[in-house]
């Protein structure tokens, strides 16, 4: 298979995702976390801070990031690369929308 | 049958002795005093203060009339004892009262050393020393005459700038050539002749009085001096010193030096007879301090309980002058030597003098004048005997300049610190980092600096020393104390936002933001849970909460752990609970397997370690209890804890308990700037430690003590009084209202504390305590806010509320390998 050919999953609506929150797909052992921005923009990271694990999913989102319920890093959306004074990156994954649906590809962006 | 103890006297040190014997054992005596003053126990020290009219009379009171009532303590006031007779084991006194004693106090205190020069009998002339000599200079005062005070140490200052505050013209006369002498060395003297000098006392020292005249009437004219100087005087106090009364004990037969001799367990030549306080000489010292006179109280009450083991120990005894405005600490040796070695700092210009003696790198005196806070830290220093080697660059500036923390001459401490010294504990921020980074960056405020070095962004408490770097770095151009803001999306502070919140009528977070002109789209973590909290606190019927812009505790209400599990606190009313809540609990925690089941500090139970999807289900279970959320999550009323009050305890003088769930049923629910914790104790001892609470109450005889501003975290506070009431209701009245105030103007996360040092205790207390129609305006605001408040969140989503926040969004099979 051509490794640009994404392997597209659906996964529920926007609408089931509160604005400016996030919800959770399980994947075996990994846990993907679906934020929506106040924008209605869709972005999936792996519900896992870089610094010590903590769920990005239960983080307050804004302007394009999520803070950390745990030690208040920041993490962008885009491209989980931790922000400020922070070194870290969490894995992050295609999305892509179908009208409300929301697509996902579980292979991670590099 | 209880011993039968008589006690001679009932000044300070016999009162604390009583006071600990009571404490250790309450039944062993049946306790007898014979007092000669007509008085109860006061505080004498503090008789300076009610000279100068900072202080009534019965605020200094320790021990009144009910407390002797109260202990089944008899109290002869104004009999002065004549007798005591060894062989009978008897005192009479001068009224004829005869009383038995198993053990026998003596506690004469000590008489004031009048000079005998001719005229000292005038009337006129009087000491320092008790309530009456007291009143009697306030009467003298009231003439607005001219006053002598013979004699410049600690009680003669005193006792002068008491006379200047009630308008006399006071003149001091000191035989030495500087005042207060032994306590003070000369240069320190010299800067507190200054002081008083300035204040309009007249000081002359190395003066020696040689006659007191009369005036026409018969009364006190004028002191004449050895060098033939007349100073006109209506009235004069002598305060040269004072001798041990030792008279009923010589009269009995006890060994008398200069006071009762005793040995270092207080007993005198007679095994049954005990002495202490003023009165009495241990090891050949007479001591008139309170400290020393303390320590004689808790071994003789040890003695008394059969406790042979604590024995008194010569101490040095740090000095402070009680007169207002004037600070002045001395302690240990201060005499010059050829093995001593010293360090002084002098700023001429604030009046401030610091003198460390030093003895092999040992503190072994201090003298500071002007600046004197850092007194008991030095003092600590020296009893300890610590080696200083390693902190002597840094010691003369003080505790904190030596531990790096703030305030006291903060920029030469941190001047002073080396660039590998960390600054921030929590995130391992050093010095060099810090200005390294503001430099580079081109860093201005305080906030850039958090975001890009995280110092002082975790606990905050190191947030002076980093401003304090700042200044440093960026010199004047830096203002600590300009305005903060609310964070970096907004130039506004907490309070402007939030009086514009109301005066502009903003009733959502994207109109404040709108109206306000936030310079982000959608806020942040920290703006956003600050206006959540003000929209829902200001606007409570219309605001909708927007649990987005909640931290995940409150938005799930449950808190969140290292590992992403949650704890479960449910509310225990009170501290309160039952065979049929401890079953409940322990079937859930069985059902869901939970790792850890922990009692909280606020008298509840704690479980550990369950699993986000779980929460509903385990409140569910609890639900059925009868449990509702301990929101032991919230920014909002955690815990009322209780003591058993007068239910159980024999020391209880309310219903403490029932008091609390009075006050957590009434209050549960409500959302406050920052966590609110309180507690109701059922008498002083103060069993459930109201008095380090957010708001606290301290039961007692009368009614209630409503204490407010205490802390028990990051910083330690006692709290303050905010006033006393007398009964249940007002209680409800004055603790709802204050948190109302609280509530309407407290910053997000501010404890009240904090809140507190910034409106001022006064402040509070003018309008909860004195103005009743603000109280009651705020009781009725907090009233009308609870009926939107007061909804259990546990049983909310139980019924199927925030779905979403619980399950995931889709579970996905794993594929197979491509």
């Amino acid at each position: 298979m051509n490794a640009m050919t994404e392997n597209w999953v659906e996964i529920g609506s926007i609408n089931d995702i509160p604005l400016r929150g996030a919800r959770c797909v399980e994947h075996g052992d990994m846990t993907i976390a679906i934020f929506r921005t106040s924008d209605d923009k869709i972005f999936a990271l792996e519900d896992k801070c870089p610094h010590k694990n903590g769920p990005l999913s239960d983080g307050i989102v804004h302007d394009g990031c999520v803070t950390c319920p745990l030690h208040n890093w920041v993490i962008s959306l885009e491209t989980g690369q931790a922000q400020g004074a922070d070194k870290g990156q969490s894995l992050s994954f295609p999305v892509q929308m179908n009208g409300n649906k929301i697509l996902l590809s579980l292979r991670a962006k590099s | 049958m209880k011993q039968k103890l008589v006690i001679i006297g009932n000044g300070m040190a016999p009162g604390r002795a009583l006071e600990k014997l009571l404490t250790l054992a309450p039944d062993l005596y049946e306790v007898t005093i014979f007092n000669a003053e007509n008085r109860v126990n006061y505080n004498r020290i503090m008789l300076s203060p009610v000279l100068s009219g900072e202080k009534k009379f019965e605020e200094i009171i320790i021990h009144g009339d009910g407390w002797y009532i109260k202990n089944n303590v008899t109290l002869y006031k104004g009999h002065k004892i004549t007798n005591i007779d060894r062989a009978k084991k008897q005192v009479t006194s001068e009224h004829g009262i005869v009383a038995d004693y198993d053990k026998l106090i003596i506690a004469t205190g000590s008489t004031p050393f009048i000079i005998p020069v001719p005229g000292h009998k005038l009337p006129g002339v009087l000491s320092y020393r008790d309530l009456d000599d007291v009143t009697a200079m306030m009467l003298a005062a009231k003439s607005r005459g001219s006053a002598v005070v013979i004699g410049g140490g600690l009680l003669g200052l005193e006792a002068a700038a008491g006379l200047k505050e009630q308008g006399m013209d006071v003149t001091v006369i000191h035989l030495m050539p500087t005042l207060m002498e032994r306590q003070l060395d000369p240069a320190a003297g010299y800067l507190l002749q200054q002081e008083l000098e300035q204040r309009g006392i007249k000081v002359l020292c190395g003066a020696n009085t040689k006659e007191i005249t009369s005036d026409t009437d018969g009364k006190v004219g004028a002191v004449h001096l050895e060098d033939g100087t007349v100073i006109p005087a209506s009235l004069i106090v002598m305060a040269v010193g004072i001798r041990p009364n030792s008279k009923l004990a010589e009269q009995s037969g006890l060994d008398v030096n200069r006071g009762i001799v005793v040995s270092d367990n207080m007993q005198t030549s007679d095994p049954d007879i005990y002495s202490l306080g003023e009165c009495a000489e241990v090891g050949g010292m007479c001591y008139g301090l309170v400290a020393p006179l303390y320590q004689m109280a808790n071994i003789l009450a040890a003695q008394l309980t059969g406790d042979e083991t604590a024995k008194f120990v010569a101490q040095y005894t740090p000095t402070r002058l009680k007169v207002t405005g004037i600070d002045l600490y001395s302690a240990g040796d201060f005499a010059e030597g050829d093995d001593r070695e010293e360090i002084v700092f002098r700023d001429a210009a604030s009046g401030v003098y610091k003198r460390l003696i030093l003895k092999d790198n040992k503190v072994i005196g201090v003298v500071l004048y002007g600046e004197a806070s850092d007194g008991p830290w030095f003092f600590e220093k020296l009893k300890s005997g610590e080696n200083i080697r390693e902190i002597r660059d840094m010691l003369i500036f003080g505790q904190n300049a030596v531990l790096g923390s703030t305030n006291a001459d903060p920029l030469a401490a941190v001047t002073a610190l080396p660039d590998e010294a960390e600054i921030c504990g929590c995130n391992g921020i050093s010095k060099g980092d810090i200005v390294t980074t503001i430099t580079k960056k081109g860093l201005t405020d305080l906030a850039a600096v958090r975001s890009h070095t995280k110092a002082s962004a975790s606990c905050g408490s190191c947030t002076g020393l980093v401003e304090q770097l700042m200044t440093l770095t960026l010199g004047d151009s830096f203002n600590a104390n300009a305005v903060q803001s609310l964070c970096s999306c907004t130039e506004l502070g907490h309070s402007d936002v939030r009086r514009l919140i109301k005066a502009k009528q903003l009733k959502t977070i994207p109109q404040v933001m709108q109206e306000l002109e936030w310079q982000t789209s959608c806020g942040c973590v920290k703006c956003r849970p600050a206006l959540n909290y003000y929209l829902v606190a200001d606007w409570p019927n219309e605001y909708a909460d927007d649990y987005q812009s909640r931290f995940i505790n409150e938005r799930v209400h449950a808190n969140i752990q290292k590992d992403g599990t949650y704890s479960v606190v449910p509310r225990m009313w009170g501290g309160v609970t039952s065979a049929k809540e401890l079953r409940a609990i322990a079937d859930v925690v069985d059902k869901f397997d939970i790792p850890t089941v922990k009692c909280t500090g606020g008298q509840r139970i704690d479980m550990l370690g369950i699993k986000k999807q779980d929460l509903p289900a385990v409140w569910k279970d609890l639900g059925e209890a009868g449990f509702v959320s301990g929101h032991a999550y919230a920014k909002g009323l955690r815990t009322v804890k209780t003591c058993v009050g007068t239910d159980w305890c024999r020391f209880g003088t309310q219903d403490s308990t029932g008091l609390g769930i009075k006050l957590e049923k009434f209050m549960w629910g409500s959302w406050t700037p920052a966590k609110l914790k309180l507690a109701v104790s059922g008498c002083p001892r103060n069993c459930s430690e109201a008095t380090c609470k957010d708001i606290g109450v301290v039961c007692i005889d009368s009614g209630y003590e409503i204490h407010i501003g205490g802390a028990a975290g990051l910083h330690i506070r006692g709290t303050k009084i905010l006033g006393n009431v007398s009964t249940e209701k007002e209680v409800m009245e004055v603790i709802v209202a204050v948190t109302q105030m609280y509530r309407e103007q407290g910053h997000y996360l501010e404890r009240i504390y904090k809140w507190m040092d910034r409106v001022g205790l006064e402040e509070i207390q003018k309008q909860i305590m004195d103005d009743l129609d603000t109280r009651v305006a705020y009781y009725n605001g907090f009233v009308y806010s609870q009926k939107f408040a007061q909804v259990d969140p546990w049983s909310e989503r139980v019924s199927g509320v925030d779905k979403h926040e619980f399950n995931p969004l889709a579970t996905l099979a794993l594929e197979p390998a491509e």
